[in-house]
């Protein structure tokens, strides 16, 4: 694994200049994955329509030192099955050199990815595409303005789960996209954070060394959508796997890792105070709320600490 | 008591339209610039005991709305140029099964992810041939805000009345503009229900074609069971290899239509009596024209404005008769020619000269008057 000293000495391949929002974890997570890939590799990249693309590719400027491209909002892993295929026949015809490493990353948000571009992903996990998936999950639609996804947590405001009297922001708990991923028997799947460089940054790099698909699920705070303050948006990333809202965990060859165990398991409040988008669940009328959430916390890291170190 | 006036978007008109139409169902997904439709109506449909769902894509969307409607409801989804592509498979389908359900479309630059903050009026021919197979289209082009309530009204009408998909396209500049809106009151515009089967369950057919448009049972409730498919079928709904029964259903669908046109189209027309010069406008880039025609007018310029709020199925007959006095037609249209290939085809001998503007910007009314000027 990269030091530090040396992460930083490698060439930058997401440059600064984007439009992405002040305290937004996107760039941060995409500059540490691309400094992940091996030495002598390239690295080619497709991007869902979504925060990530927008912001960085508005012609004349582009943040991509990669070979990049855009195509549509559900179907980043099926163009990068294509991209993958193409580059394959290069190296059969020798045009490219057959020993030349080049490694696949498609992208997408929690709308490209657990959503719409969800049937896309699973064919392409099940052929056995070797790419690598990173998904930024900011948990709503954030480019068109905040409507909720199925990665949207529980009991969060969203122009689309308003919490209201009719419903107390989004009813329903969210979609556990990795273990889904990982039931497609990959050899990597992973979930990690923004804030914890060293764990990403490892993630990424055995991501990218493994043959055949590798699935990676980050958690980037959105300060617009989140209604969190920016200059607190790492602090909000690190307190949602401080209170197992966010396990950091990864399966690799199908033997499940839990990366990070607080010692002192915060309570969910921690997190959700820092946000908007949660300030209807501390009302009076909503205690049953924070400990319903509290409580589907408990159960999920129980069950994923019963898991750690075994083969499922 | 003064009628209660509201200065709001045409996405807020929209949905406005909708609610007083009896919508109760919605089903849909983000896109811009359709949005606000599903946000609104995310807040207003609960209040009222309406189901509304945000689906996982476009295509659920469209099949939930159209499960919707078979299950009694007033169904709407809303969507722009991308979603509408995806939607295709749905939208053939309701036309063929013959489901009642109003897609709003509000256009955006395209082809593909295209220009989503722009505005265009590049999906008038996707409305007509986007989905394969010969299939009826009735598609509503409102010009203004209030235009976007009623013309949102009538399209529930429709598609009640003719069970089929009816589709609303206007572009994203009147879905983003605000203007005053007079809310109305019950009873101010006319509100049709699809209509329900009188027979007992056991005799229900769902394409009993002793009618021109057989009723329509919500599926399932009173006893009333039958069976829907995309497959050709007969008068009971089930599969048929029947090359009568399968000729018979593709024309009555498309029949549908054809013998209704006095009631389905709908157009508003100024000075067109000795108009030797003919705008044919449509949705914002109507009021640029209608602006121009005013102007041309005053010039002394025999010019006249044809302002279709049905689109499909087209003013046919209109236009043929405009053509009898007309020399030229002038078509502005933010896309690269799509509209002004029907009207050239109902106007054969006449020139018909296009004003197009793809780059996101609207067509101004100095454009459309220096092009008047031109054949004066």
């Amino acid at each position: 694994m990269a030091t530090l000293k040396q992460l930083a000495e490698k060439e930058e391949l997401f440059t600064g200049g984007h439009r992405l929002c002040a305290g937004c974890g996107i760039p941060q997570i995409i500059r540490l994955i691309l400094r992940s890939v091996g030495e002598n590799c390239s690295v080619v990249g497709t991007t869902a329509t979504g925060c990530l693309e927008v912001g960085t590719s508005i012609y004349p400027y582009s943040s991509w030192r990669i070979p990049w491209i855009h195509s549509a909002f559900e179907n980043a892993s099926a163009t990068m099955t294509g991209i993958e295929a193409a580059y394959n026949a290069l190296k059969r015809k020798g045009k490219i050199a057959k020993d030349k490493e080049i490694k696949f990353l498609a992208m997408g948000g929690d709308g490209g990815t657990y959503d719409i571009g969800f049937q896309a992903l699973s064919g392409a996990l099940e052929r056995g595409q070797d790419f690598v998936y990173l998904c930024y999950d900011n948990g709503a639609y954030m480019n068109t303005g905040i409507q909720r996804s199925s990665a949207t947590p529980f009991g969060s405001a969203t122009t689309t789960s308003p919490a209201g009297s009719a419903i107390p922001g989004k009813t329903q708990w969210r979609k556990d996209l990795t273990r889904i991923v990982a039931a497609h028997n990959i050899p990597y799947a992973a979930q990690a954070s923004a804030h914890n460089w060293k764990d990403l940054q490892r993630k990424a790099e055995r991501a990218f060394a493994v043959k055949g698909p590798a699935f990676l699920n980050v958690v980037s705070p959105c300060p617009l959508g989140w209604y969190s303050k920016p200059e607190l948006s790492m602090e909000t990333a690190k307190l949602a796997v401080e209170t197992c809202y966010w396990p950091i965990y990864e399966i690799d060859e199908g033997v499940l890792k839990v990366n990070y165990k607080p010692k002192e398991k915060k309570p969910i409040e921690e997190w959700l105070k820092l946000q908007g988008r949660f300030k209807h669940l501390f009302k009076e009328e909503n205690k049953g709320l924070l400990k319903e959430f509290q409580d589907r916390i408990d159960l999920e890291w129980a069950r994923l600490l019963d898991l750690d170190g075994k083969h499922i | 008591m003064a009628k209660v006036k509201r200065f709001m978007q045409g996405n807020e008109a929209c949905a406005e339209g909708a609610l007083y139409a009896g919508c109760n169902f919605f089903a849909g997904y983000p896109i811009t610039p359709s949005t606000e439709i599903a946000e609104i109506l995310g807040y207003q449909l609960p209040k009222i005991g309406g189901k509304w769902i945000q689906m996982e894509d476009e295509i659920a969307s469209i099949a939930a709305t159209i499960g919707g409607s078979l299950g009694g409801c007033k169904a709407l989804t809303a969507t722009s140029g991308p979603g509408l592509s995806l939607k295709q498979e749905g939208l053939g389908y309701a036309a063929m099964a013959e489901i009642p359900c109003v897609i709003i479309n509000v256009m955006r630059g395209g082809p593909s992810t295209g220009y989503p903050t722009g505005p265009s009026q590049s999906d008038m021919m996707t409305a007509k041939w986007g989905t394969h197979g010969d299939h009826p289209v009735i598609a509503l082009t409102p010009s203004t805000v209030p235009e976007i309530l009623t013309e949102t009204v009538r399209a529930f009408n429709l598609a009640e009345k003719y069970r089929m998909p009816v589709f609303v396209f206007y572009d994203e500049i009147v879905g983003h503009m605000r203007e005053p809106v007079e809310i109305p009151e019950p009873g101010d515009l006319e509100i049709v229900d699809r209509a329900k089967p009188t027979c007992k369950p056991e005799d229900y057919k769902p394409y009993d074609s002793n009618f021109e448009i057989a009723p329509l049972a919500a599926y399932g409730k009173d006893g009333y069971r039958f069976h829907v498919t995309g497959l050709n079928h007969g008068d009971d709904g089930f599969p048929t290899n029947d090359s009568k029964r399968i000729d018979q259903g593709c024309r009555s669908i498309m029949a549908k239509i054809e013998n209704n046109l006095d009631d389905i189209l709908k157009n508003e027309t100024v000075d067109m009596d000795d108009a030797e010069i003919v705008l044919f406008a449509y949705g914002s880039t109507a009021r640029s024209a209608s602006f121009a025609q005013r102007k041309a007018r005053e010039k002394g310029i025999k010019a006249g404005l044809f302002r279709p709020l049905t689109m499909w199925p087209f003013p046919e007959k209109a236009i043929r008769e405009a053509a009898k006095k007309a020399k030229v037609f002038i078509v502005p249209e933010m896309n690269l020619g799509q509209m002004s290939l029907e009207v050239e085809r109902c106007a054969p001998g006449i020139e018909v000269k296009g004003i197009n503007r793809v780059d996101g910007e609207p067509i101004n009314p100095a454009q459309i008057l220096e092009c008047i000027e031109k054949y004066k």
